[in-house]
């Protein structure tokens, strides 16, 4: 294993440096230059999401951004957009800097982002919402007639064939898409500009998605695209930008884009060292999933099993559908269809009291909105969970247990507060995250899911949860961890389940670890 | 507490000044009229506590407090039931409506707002339907039964306290007890302010909304019974109209807040207090009666607004502090 890290290291740190020092790739050559950012900088409080960021774009060509989750994309696509303002550097708009005020600045230039979550009225038809905003008139009343007319052609361009009356919210997903690229084009867009198009389509919608935007090149247009498949990248792209750790990292074109290369471009950071986790025995098995179908992903059927004293990572890309997978486990969601056995007994989870009463703990992905209520005290979070269980004649809060208890998970967690009254919203990221742990410690879980634990949390506080994890597993607990930051997971996993789509598509022991073979299963290939 | 000491502040001034520009306000025959009417909305009000703590509405306590009103002499009068199985059988009705109101919000997800807006119309609707639209009563036979409401008891001078102030007294307290003491309490607050998180916390979020409403309807009865046996004469078609809207006042005076997660007994209590005050001065002070509602909604709105105000106040306060210990 250690060689492998050694090379990935060595094999991307030339580009790096490449990148670092190199000034605007000249293109001049090749054809005049639309868009261009110069030395792009863009910070956040914190961290650097964008450091330097350099890249070019010219009429007629299909260009992917490339990089895991964190590495700056979409933050480089707001600042092309106009949605935010970079901290330094310029942008440059056929050779002329301009300053983007707002995303109408940017539309004026021809520049229009298509979001992620897509902005359309679905209660108003095709041809409402591609003239929202800028309907033509006619006496002061909305002219219908040219706006179907137009509507008509766009619709035509875009090879989407429905009327401009239909309403929006009647069209799938991947024909709402369509909806939105003929209201660029509407704009007279010269740069479209899309955050995961085909995240959340299917595959005869991807097809079609793939046909305009080659038509869309044909006719001179720019269209850059973020997106976390590799295959989709090769079959469409004529050139892939890589990004890391909010810097550029370097470029593919078409001819050497190769799945390995564009894998190792993006995740070939040398691993800091740190506490890694040796290996242990575990124990027995405590816990079994087994052919479990979530309602987000019908198709995928997903096994697996926990032992007592084990720490399993749980990896893939955003929206692979880790956290469908626990929340069905833990009762929140109904699942279509499957079993699930504790201590090799089944039984039915159907609420998160359910899962409790079996000795099952969530610490959930949105720790504001799932995992916390706010304006409690910390006291008051602490123990929600487990105030029923403590209280006397099962309905009289038990006071002075509270207070214990409280205590003992602030002294035991280290969390830093005031005092356990104030309100957990004062708290800093790190420390809410500890006494969401601390609520569930307190329930003695023998299984502890945690999703995505340290997102949003500083980097002495990952180190204090890793830390406490180790403990937990320690102590015999079995602990399943979806993360998106591979380092973590190669850290602190004693074995990891990898899913692509819905699906598990492997299982990595500790020895097989490595990022190129979780990116590889992570993004729909297969372990070379 | 703070917000409790604005609004006993706000009582206490009302009753000052109108005493010095009227003093029959302060009789003993006024006093005892305005605390015991007080009593009944207090009654209502910490019913509708409850379901307002949880973020939800219950719009349908007068045609319940109506109905309760209306079956109670149908019951003992015409069909000739002991009055306490009577009682007993009213509340039932009460808390059977409450039940409906709660699965239909919590296992249909129904809006609660929707769901009491329809009883409202079906429980006034049959009030008068099973009376023929007719004015019920006790008579004059059941006199002793009445005193359940009317019965005062006697303090230095004039004055005097009316019965009913008693029963919310031990409401009141009952109730503090339920949302400071027990888990059921701890869990209300929580679901107003964070449902997600209070069910990913394995709480049976559905049981406990449910019990909100129950409550709210059968203290909602309960008031009924108490207004019945004080009123003696009730209209199907108008008895306890707009009790909803004096109770939600009353609550969100008191400090809840619509939005959920908030409010006090003691809030509340004083709440509905304040509203029987003003309408009293209003009438005590000779503005016409044509403004009462002028006046209850102005004070309401001067009431909320202020607290708006403290509040960004104190959390601007709060910000400018902390910015201070970071420049520091």
């Amino acid at each position: 294993m250690g060689d492998r890290r050694e090379n990935m290291v060595s094999a991307t740190s030339k580009t790096t440096t490449d990148a670092t020092t190199g000034p605007l790739p000249d293109r001049t050559n090749d054809s005049p230059l639309l868009l261009a950012a110069s030395q792009i900088t863009k910070e956040f409080p914190g961290c650097k999401a964008l450091d330097r960021v350099s890249v070019s774009f010219s009429p007629s060509e299909i260009v992917a951004i490339l990089g895991e989750n964190g590495a700056g994309k979409s933050t480089l696509m707001k600042i092309l957009a106009g949605v935010q303002p970079p901290d330094g550097g310029e942008l440059l708009v056929d050779g002329q800097p301009v300053v983007f005020r707002d995303v109408r600045d940017a539309i004026e230039h021809g520049i229009v982002l298509i979001h992620q979550e897509l902005n359309l009225a679905e209660n108003l038809s095709i041809g409402a919402n591609l003239f929202l905003g800028r309907e033509p008139t006619r006496w002061g009343f909305i002219d219908q007639k040219t706006i179907r007319r137009l509507s008509r052609e766009l619709l035509e361009r875009v090879g989407l064939n429905y009327t401009p009356e239909t309403i929006v919210g009647e069209l799938s997903t991947g024909q709402q898409q369509l909806v939105e690229i003929a209201k660029a084009l509407s704009i007279q867009a010269r740069v479209l500009i899309m955050d995961e198009p085909t995240a959340s389509l299917s595959q005869y919608e991807t097809e079609l998605l793939y046909g305009v935007v080659r038509k869309l090149k044909a006719d001179g247009v720019c269209v850059i695209y973020i997106s976390h498949r590799l295959s989709e990248i090769q079959e469409l792209a004529d050139r892939v930008v890589v990004l890391r750790d909010g810097q550029y990292v370097g470029e593919i074109s078409r001819a050497e884009m190769t799945r390995e290369k564009m894998v190792s471009m993006m995740i070939g950071r040398s691993l800091t060292s740190g506490i890694e986790r040796h290996s242990h025995t575990p124990g027995p098995e405590v816990f079994r999933v087994k052919d479990l179908v979530t309602t987000a992903f019908p198709e995928a059927r997903n096994s697996f099993s926990l032992k007592a004293g084990e720490i399993v990572g749980m990896a893939g890309l955003v929206g692979a559908g880790r956290t469908e997978l626990l929340r069905a486990v833990f009762g929140i969601d109904r699942p279509l269809a499957g079993e699930i056995f504790c201590d090799s007994k089944l039984v039915r989870i159907s609420s998160p009291r359910a899962a409790m009463h079996l000795g099952m703990a969530l610490v959930p992905e949105d720790r504001k909105g799932e995992g916390l209520v706010l304006e409690m005290s910390v006291r008051h979070n602490h123990t929600l969970a487990t105030l029923a269980r403590q209280a006397s004649l099962g309905v009289f809060i038990n006071a002075a247990q509270e207070v214990t208890d409280s205590q003992r998970m602030i002294t035991a967690l280290r969390t830093k507060t005031a005092s356990d009254q104030l309100a957990v919203q004062f708290l800093s990221g790190g420390n809410q995250q500890k006494v969401v742990i601390g609520k569930w410690l307190l329930s003695n879980p023998k299984i502890l899911l945690l999703d995505e634990p340290t997102r949003g949390v500083d980097v002495g506080a990952k180190q204090e949860i890793y830390r406490i994890m180790e403990e937990l597993a320690g102590q015999g607990l079995s602990l399943l961890f979806v993360s998106s930051d591979l380092e973590e997971v190669i850290r602190m996993s004693d074995r990891v389940l990898v899913m692509h789509e819905g699906k598990i598509t492997g299982e990595l022991s500790r020895q097989q670890l490595s990022e190129t073979a979780i990116m590889a299963l992570a993004t729909g290939g297969a372990l070379s | 507490m703070k917000r409790i000491l604005g609004i006993l502040g706000i009582l206490i001034a009302v009753m000052v000044v109108t005493g010095i520009l009227q003093p029959a306000f302060l009789s003993g025959y006024n006093l005892s009229n305005v605390t015991q009417l007080s009593a009944y909305f207090a009654i209502l009000s910490i019913g509708v506590m409850f379901v307002i703590i949880t973020g939800g509405i219950d719009l349908s306590i007068g045609p319940v407090v109506g109905l309760v009103g209306c079956l109670l002499p149908l019951l003992i009068v015409k069909y000739g039931f002991h009055p306490a199985l009577a009682i007993v059988l009213v509340m039932g009705v009460a808390a059977l409506i409450g039940t409906t109101h709660g699965l239909l919000i919590t296992k249909a997800k129904l809006q609660p707002f929707v769901v009491t807006l329809c009883g409202w119309l079906i429980y006034r609707g049959l009030a008068r339907w099973i009376t023929g639209d007719a004015n019920q009563g006790f008579g004059n036979s059941f006199n002793g039964l009445l005193e359940i409401s009317r019965k005062k008891i006697p303090l230095p001078g004039d004055y005097q306290v009316p019965i009913p102030v008693v029963y919310m007294l031990i409401i009141a307290v009952l109730a503090a007890i339920f949302l400071n003491k027990t888990v059921w309490g701890r869990y209300l607050y929580a679901i107003g302010r964070n449902e997600q998180a209070a069910h990913f916390s394995g709480i049976n979020t559905d049981r406990v909304k449910l019990m909100a409403y129950v409550l709210c309807s059968t203290i909602a009865g309960f008031g009924g019974v108490l207004l019945a046996f004080d009123l003696n004469s009730m209209q199907p078609s108008s008895h306890g109209n707009t009790y909803e809207l004096y109770a939600i006042a009353a609550a969100v005076l008191g400090g809840c807040s619509l939005r959920g997660g908030e409010g006090s007994v003691a809030g509340v209590v004083i709440g509905a207090v304040l509203l029987r005050v003003l309408y009293s001065a209003n009438n005590m002070l000779g503005i016409p009666s044509t403004l009462e509602y002028v006046t209850i909604g102005t004070v309401l709105l001067a009431g909320v607004l202020a607290d708006e105000g403290v509040k960004w106040y104190s959390q601007r306060r709060k910000l400018i502090q902390s910015a201070r210990k970071v420049a520091a």
